[in-house]
């Protein structure tokens, strides 16, 4: 039988982990750890830290750069919090589309990332709004750019003993607008197929500034469109081509097929949404066959 | 060491280990087979139960984190309400496999508003699946019991 520990505090959390790295498998929520127990027995860890209990990793703080999300913060809480709402509507919107409402009340942002899957649903607009993650030992913190984060397919940054305490998102630049869309079977309940995140800042007088977008289905991790960004940076958007821009896609993903849609389909909508993001309105035209 | 929870009003105390699945506590523990599996990997929300007044689907909770919490299973709604009529009167059940789900999502959504907008509905009912009455029953047997037509 699997041993679990449910510590109170997060200083005895990160002893525990100190004292046996790679031993205790983190728990949080569950929403995707109880289903892989269900349907891999035989991965089950020896030990579970259950870490739901720590008061540390809960909530959300607005402070003078932005915004604090404790990892073990639910996307119910997210979803809910006005300030959210106000100033980062992106992710309020992707912790709506995570699963559905009892999967929103368990599933926390931290297990979003940590379990790394390639569709994780916050990890765009986290990439798009440039997140900054805290990550906790029991030797001190220290922070990483969320976009170095992940490592490889299901393999990120954190390190034996080491926890993701908290999620950082600085307030977006005046000036700025964001897109977020996720493209999936159904309303609810689905996994991605290809999902997007864009901030586009400051188009004075039809000049983007900066481009940062995040996607994920598209690739081994979710990922940020570097090529895209730097052709868009300083470019007037009436200069913007399609072509060029498609381009960009194609070398910064890698969609694959699987049971979910195939990797034509992906790179398609994937171009078709990245230039939605940047001119809404032409692209809607072009739909409309105005 | 058992976990005490209060479910449906009672303290029960379970023996099973930590990982074990709330939905296999309240089925095979505690008797209360109104509780379903459908899918087991939280895609369906026939498991769906209140626990601390929240939704959430049992399959995917961990019995290690639910001591001391308060669990409402379709046994702990009441026999005879609105909500149960509006069932009834509606057609909203077919197969019943999806009904306490459904339920316990609609006593979830009610309780946080008392009347609310076919959006709402959709919303709060967004992780059920039904796959004999195609929903339109069931949305309009929840308006109903909120008070509203029946005809959404």
């Amino acid at each position: 039988m699997s041993e679990w520990t449910r510590p109170r505090h997060l200083p005895e959390a990160l002893e525990i982990l100190a004292a046996a790295p790679g031993r205790y498998r983190v728990i949080s929520g569950g929403t995707d750890l109880m289903v892989e127990r269900h349907l891999a027995p035989e991965r089950r860890p020896d030990a579970w830290l259950d870490i739901s209990g720590l008061w540390e990793l809960q909530g959300l703080q607005i402070t003078e750069e932005g915004l604090r999300i404790g990892a073990a913060t639910s996307l119910e809480a997210i979803r809910r919090h006005a300030e959210v709402a106000a100033h980062w509507p992106m992710l309020a919107a992707s912790a709506a589309v995570t699963g559905a409402p009892p999967i929103q009340n368990r599933a926390t942002l931290g297990g979003n990332l940590c379990n790394a899957s390639p569709a994780a649903d916050n990890a765009p607009v986290l990439l798009a709004y440039g997140a900054r993650l805290e990550i906790v030992h029991h030797h001190g913190t220290r922070w990483l750019p969320y976009a170095d984060f992940h490592q490889g397919y299901r393999k990120t940054a954190l390190q034996a003993g080491e926890l993701l305490g908290a999620v950082w998102i600085p307030y977006p630049p005046p000036r700025s607008r964001g897109y977020f869309r996720k493209v999936g079977t159904r309303a609810a309940q689905a996994i991605a197929k290809v999902s997007i995140a864009a901030l586009i800042e400051a188009e004075r007088e039809g000049m983007i500034q900066c481009a940062r977008f995040g996607m994920a289905s598209v690739a081994a991790v979710p990922c940020a469109l570097p090529s895209v960004s730097q052709y868009l940076a300083g470019r007037a958007v009436r200069d913007i081509a399609e072509a060029p821009v498609r381009r960009g896609v194609r070398q910064d993903i890698a969609p694959v097929k699987d049971i979910r849609s195939t990797a034509a389909y992906r790179l398609e909508i994937a171009s078709r949404l990245v230039l939605e993001a940047i001119d809404p309105r032409a692209a809607r035209k072009k739909e409309d066959g105005v | 060491m058992p976990t005490t929870m209060r479910i449906n009003g009672k303290v029960f105390q379970s023996h099973s280990a930590p990982t074990a699945r709330l939905l296999d506590v309240l089925r095979n523990d505690c008797h209360l087979k109104g509780t379903k599996e459908g899918c087991g990997e939280g895609e369906c929300g026939a498991c769906a139960v209140l626990v601390n007044g929240k939704l959430v689907n049992s399959c995917l909770v961990p019995l290690g984190q639910m001591e001391r919490a308060e669990i409402t299973t379709v046994e702990g709604l009441p026999e005879d309400s609105a909500l149960a009529r509006a069932f009834v009167r509606c057609g909203a059940t077919q197969c019943g496999i999806c009904t306490p789900g459904m339920m316990l999502a609609a006593t979830a959504l009610l309780a946080e508003h008392a009347h609310p907008t076919l959006e709402e509905i959709r919303w709060g009912l967004s992780g059920n699946l039904c796959r004999c009455t195609g929903y339109g029953r069931i949305y309009a047997a929840i308006a109903q019991a909120a008070g509203g037509p029946a005809d959404v």
